[in-house]
This record gives structure tokens, C-alpha cells and sequence, in this order.
């Protein structure tokens, strides 16, 4: 029989959230580095005993822990993420140019044929690699020193690289994103880097249809069809058919095209999640309805899901790391609230219950299919 | 030379330690002498206490001896004597900055 583990990430410390296939029992453990921000865990793809943590404080700065049994015990690794050279500045809010400082870890991706390999997405945006199971990193610098750094600026969770994606097909081949610089794509394993974010338009940038600036908030791939890229921006929901080249907005009917997360159906390509979110200084649902949409469609057209979901009065925010899915038959769904609550679907969406409702606020919810 | 080190409750779970951690110095104790050897009995507090390559003392923390804030002494002074006795230990403390 197959299980489930669901890995959370919290203000306040790690969550392992495990059933069967059923879906219906769940046991919680933790919290794991109770206190500490657990901005990310994820399990390596090729060993999904062997997991990774992001482990940050205000006071005590960044740890990275990894787990070789499944997140029963953990070791801390290597915490020295140093900037290639001379870091330089970008942009700060006020567009004054600011250091670039190394704040934390939001998001670690393990590659997907090597446990030993994992990337490291920082604020201030960059992107670090280990290939010795997270006990040292070093930057891949091609990124950060795009020509267009200096004009990179920070969302208002920071300058942060918060989403990478690898190609199945091909490793070197490789998508970021950046609040508030946008999607780039590299062919050649992080070496060299370019934009793509032909299409998109922030108004809150002197050019809308800018190159770069954009503040896109999380992207999204199906492994069966890696050119084909979803993305839910500040404001606006977009889709990629020619892998980043160009995007077109796919926000139909949707309430509100703001939002943070954005997901992939396991089975099924054009079934895409998302949660609308009232505006950029509302951070909830319109109407205090949590309400998760999914297009059928690969966006355009959508429904609202609401079976077992708050349906008045609901004031939470689902952050752009807080849902996921498992791969059995019948696709499970997955998302964690700045409430504390984890949400489950294990029918594609269409009912949903809580895993647990009293978390510190969620960061982070990964999924393993075991 | 034997010297007592308080570290805060979230550091002391990281190193896994109960209570006071005693460090053997060869020397008159300093900031920097004391967390070398600190750092080298438990290397997954680098990083947390003073950053790794500017060796800075990271913004929300502070070194108290003797009922004296040192935060802001050199980190080569000698630390007071009754912290070189072991009398009085080194305390690293968080800021005071609940979250």
C-alpha cells in the first residue's frame, strides 16, 4: 500500500504529516526545530528518504538540515552561503542601489537523479548549488550577474528566488523566479541565463512590458511537458507554450488574479490550481470565501472548489510554497494557510478536509508519494 | 584554562547540550579565542553566533559577562578575569526581541 507524507514548513517549526493512500488518517509529528522558520523542506526525487530543510531565525541566521530517513532524524549541514565575488547592488524599494545581503533560503530543490544534489534558491535573490548532500554550496553566479542585477528589486517579502524548475528531459536545462525580477532560463546548467518574461505586464513598473522587474510570484511545470509553464504574477495568471519565450494571460473568469501559488494536476497537464487572493494589501480571499480554483483547461476558464473548505469569514492567505500533490490514481491536493490549517484533497480538489488546523502560520507544504 | 560559555536555549538544542558548555583555552580568554573554540567543539554554531567570513557578530546577539554588556569590545580584548577563572561564565544571549 502506498503512503503519504506531507513535509510543512512553519513559522515556527517543521511538521511530518503522514497517511495511506486512503488519505482519510492522519498522524502529525513535530514540530521539528520548534521556534526556527522553516521557510522549505523537500525530498530528493531519487531518494525520498533523504530530505532537506531550510532553518532560519532573526537572531541566529540560516541552517540547512537534511534527514537520510524521512525526517525522523535530522543533521545540520553546511550554512556558509557566500556571493561569488564583488555581490554588488540592486535595487532597493526606494530604487536607491543596496547592497546585496544574504538573508535565507527560501527554497531548496533536489535534483531529480542525484540525492546529493540540491539547489538553493537565497534572498538576496541567487541561486547556490551543493553536490555533496548540502554540507557545502557555491553560488552559480551567472544568474545574479545578469546585466539586468543592478535593476532588480524586492518584493515585500524580500529579493528572493523563490521557485526553481528542472526539466525532466534535460537537467541543464532549468527555470527560476524572482520577486521582483521575474523568470529566467538556462540551457546550460546555471551557467549562463536569460529572461522570459516576453508577454507579461506589471503595471507597477515605469514599463510595464519590461524584460525584467516583474514580480512573479511562483511557476509551475508538468513533467510530461516542460515547455508548457504556468505562473501566478502579483496580478494576473500566464501560461508558456514555448518553455518562457513568450506568455499570454490565462486569468479568465477567475474573481481575483492575484495570488501566490500555483500547481500542476500529477496526472493530468492542463488541470491547474490556483487560490485567489483579494489584492496585493488584502492578503485573503475576496469575499472571506477560501475557495481554490481549478481550470480543466490549462486556465481561462475556471471553477471555484469549495466542498468542506471556510466559506464565510475566512481571513487567511495560502503563501506561493504552500500547495502540492501526491501522484496516486486519484491526484491529492495539498494546501497549508497563514492560519495553521493544512487542507487536503484526495479527489482532485473536488472535496477537501483539514489535515490539522492549528499550525503556526504555514511557509511551506511539500508532498512525497511513497 | 578552563571557561564556562551560556549559550541560548535555541543554540544549546542545536548543539545538543543541557546546560553550560566548558571550553579549555590556552591563553587569556577573548571573544574571539572563546568562540573559535566554540565553534571548533561544536561546528554547527557557525554561522549562527558571528558571521562566517566577516567574523561579525550577528545583529541579534549579544555577549554579556560579569552583569557588562562586551557586544561592543573588541573582539580581541581580554575578557574580565573572573570569566578566565571560570568563576563567571560568557554568556551569548539572544536579543531581547520576542517573534
Amino acid at each position: 500500500m502506498s503512503e503519504v507524507r506531507v513535509l510543512v514548513g512553519t513559522r515556527k517549526g517543521a511538521f511530518v504529516l503522514k497517511s495511506d493512500e486512503n488519505r482519510k488518517k492522519w498522524k502529525v509529528s513535530g514540530p521539528q526545530f520548534a521556534g526556527w522558520e522553516i521557510y522549505h523542506l523537500k525530498g530528493s526525487p531519487a531518494d525520498p528518504d533523504r530530505v532537506y530543510a531550510s532553518q532560519s531565525s532573526g537572531w541566529f541566521g540560516q541552517l540547512i538540515q537534511r534527514s537520510d530517513d524521512g525526517g525522523e532524524t535530522w543533521e545540520p549541514m553546511g550554512n556558509e552561503f557566500q556571493y561569488d565575488g564583488d555581490a554588488g547592488t540592486h535595487q532597493w524599494y526606494d530604487g536607491t542601489p543596496h547592497p546585496w545581503e544574504f538573508a535565507r533560503v527560501w527554497h531548496l530543490e533536489p535534483s531529480l537523479a542525484d540525492p546529493d544534489t540540491v539547489y538553493a534558491g537565497v534572498e538576496d535573490a541567487a541561486l547556490f548549488r551543493s553536490e555533496d548532500g548540502g554540507k557545502s554550496w557555491r553560488e552559480l553566479p551567472g544568474l545574479r550577474t545578469h546585466e539586468s542585477g543592478p535593476s532588480w528589486q524586492p518584493g515585500a517579502g524580500g529579493l528572493c528566488l523563490h521557485t526553481i524548475l528542472i526539466d525532466p528531459t534535460d537537467p541543464e536545462r532549468m527555470f527560476i523566479a524572482i520577486s521582483a525580477a521575474g523568470v529566467f532560463r538556462t540551457e546550460d546548467g546555471g551557467g549562463t541565463w536569460r529572461p522570459a518574461n516576453r508577454g507579461l505586464k506589471s503595471e507597477g513598473l515605469p514599463e510595464p512590458e519590461a524584460q525584467v522587474g516583474h514580480c512573479v510570484h511562483r511557476i509551475a511545470m508538468h513533467p510530461s511537458r516542460p515547455n508548457v509553464l504556468f505562473m501566478q504574477k502579483h496580478w494576473d495568471v500566464m501560461r508558456s507554450d514555448d518553455g518562457g519565450e513568450s506568455w499570454r494571460e490565462v486569468s479568465g473568469n477567475l474573481p481575483s488574479d492575484f495570488g501566490f501559488p500555483i500547481h500542476v494536476h500529477a496526472h493530468e497537464p492542463d488541470t491547474i490550481y490556483v487560490v485567489p487572493i483579494k489584492s496585493d494589501s488584502e492578503h485573503y480571499p475576496p469575499d472571506g470565501k477560501l475557495r481554490v480554483y481549478r481550470s480543466r483547461q490549462g486556465g481561462d476558464e475556471w471553477e471555484p472548489l469549495t466542498k468542506g473548505l471556510p466559506q464565510k469569514n475566512c481571513y487567511v492567505n495560502v503563501l506561493r510554497d504552500s500547495m502540492a500533490v501526491d501522484a496516486l490514481d486519484d491526484c491529492g491536493v495539498y494546501f497549508g494557510t497563514t492560519g495553521g490549517q493544512v487542507y487536503a484533497s484526495a479527489d482532485g480538489g473536488d472535496s477537501w478536509s483539514p489535515i490539522v488546523r492549528d499550525l503556526p502560520p504555514v511557509l511551506s507544504v511539500e508532498v512525497q508519494t511513497l | 584554562m578552563r571557561i564556562r560559555v551560556v549559550l541560548p536555549a535555541h543554540l544549546r538544542t542545536l548543539a545538543r547540550v543541557d546546560g553550560e558548555v566548558e571550553l579549555d583555552l590556552d591563553g587569556h580568554p577573548t571573544q574571539r579565542l572563546v568562540l573559535d573554540a566554540l565553534e571548533a567543539r561544536y561546528p554547527m554554531l557557525r554561522g549562527t553566533i558571528r558571521d562566517h567570513a566577516t567574523l561579525r557578530r550577528r545583529a541579534f546577539v549579544r555577549f554579556f559577562a560579569c552583569e557588562r554588556d562586551l557586544s561592543h569590545d573588541s573582539p580581541d580584548a581580554p575578557l574580565p578575569e573572573p570569566v578566565a577563572s571560570g568563576a563567571e561564565p560568557f554568556m551569548v544571549v539572544g536579543a531581547m526581541a520576542g517573534g
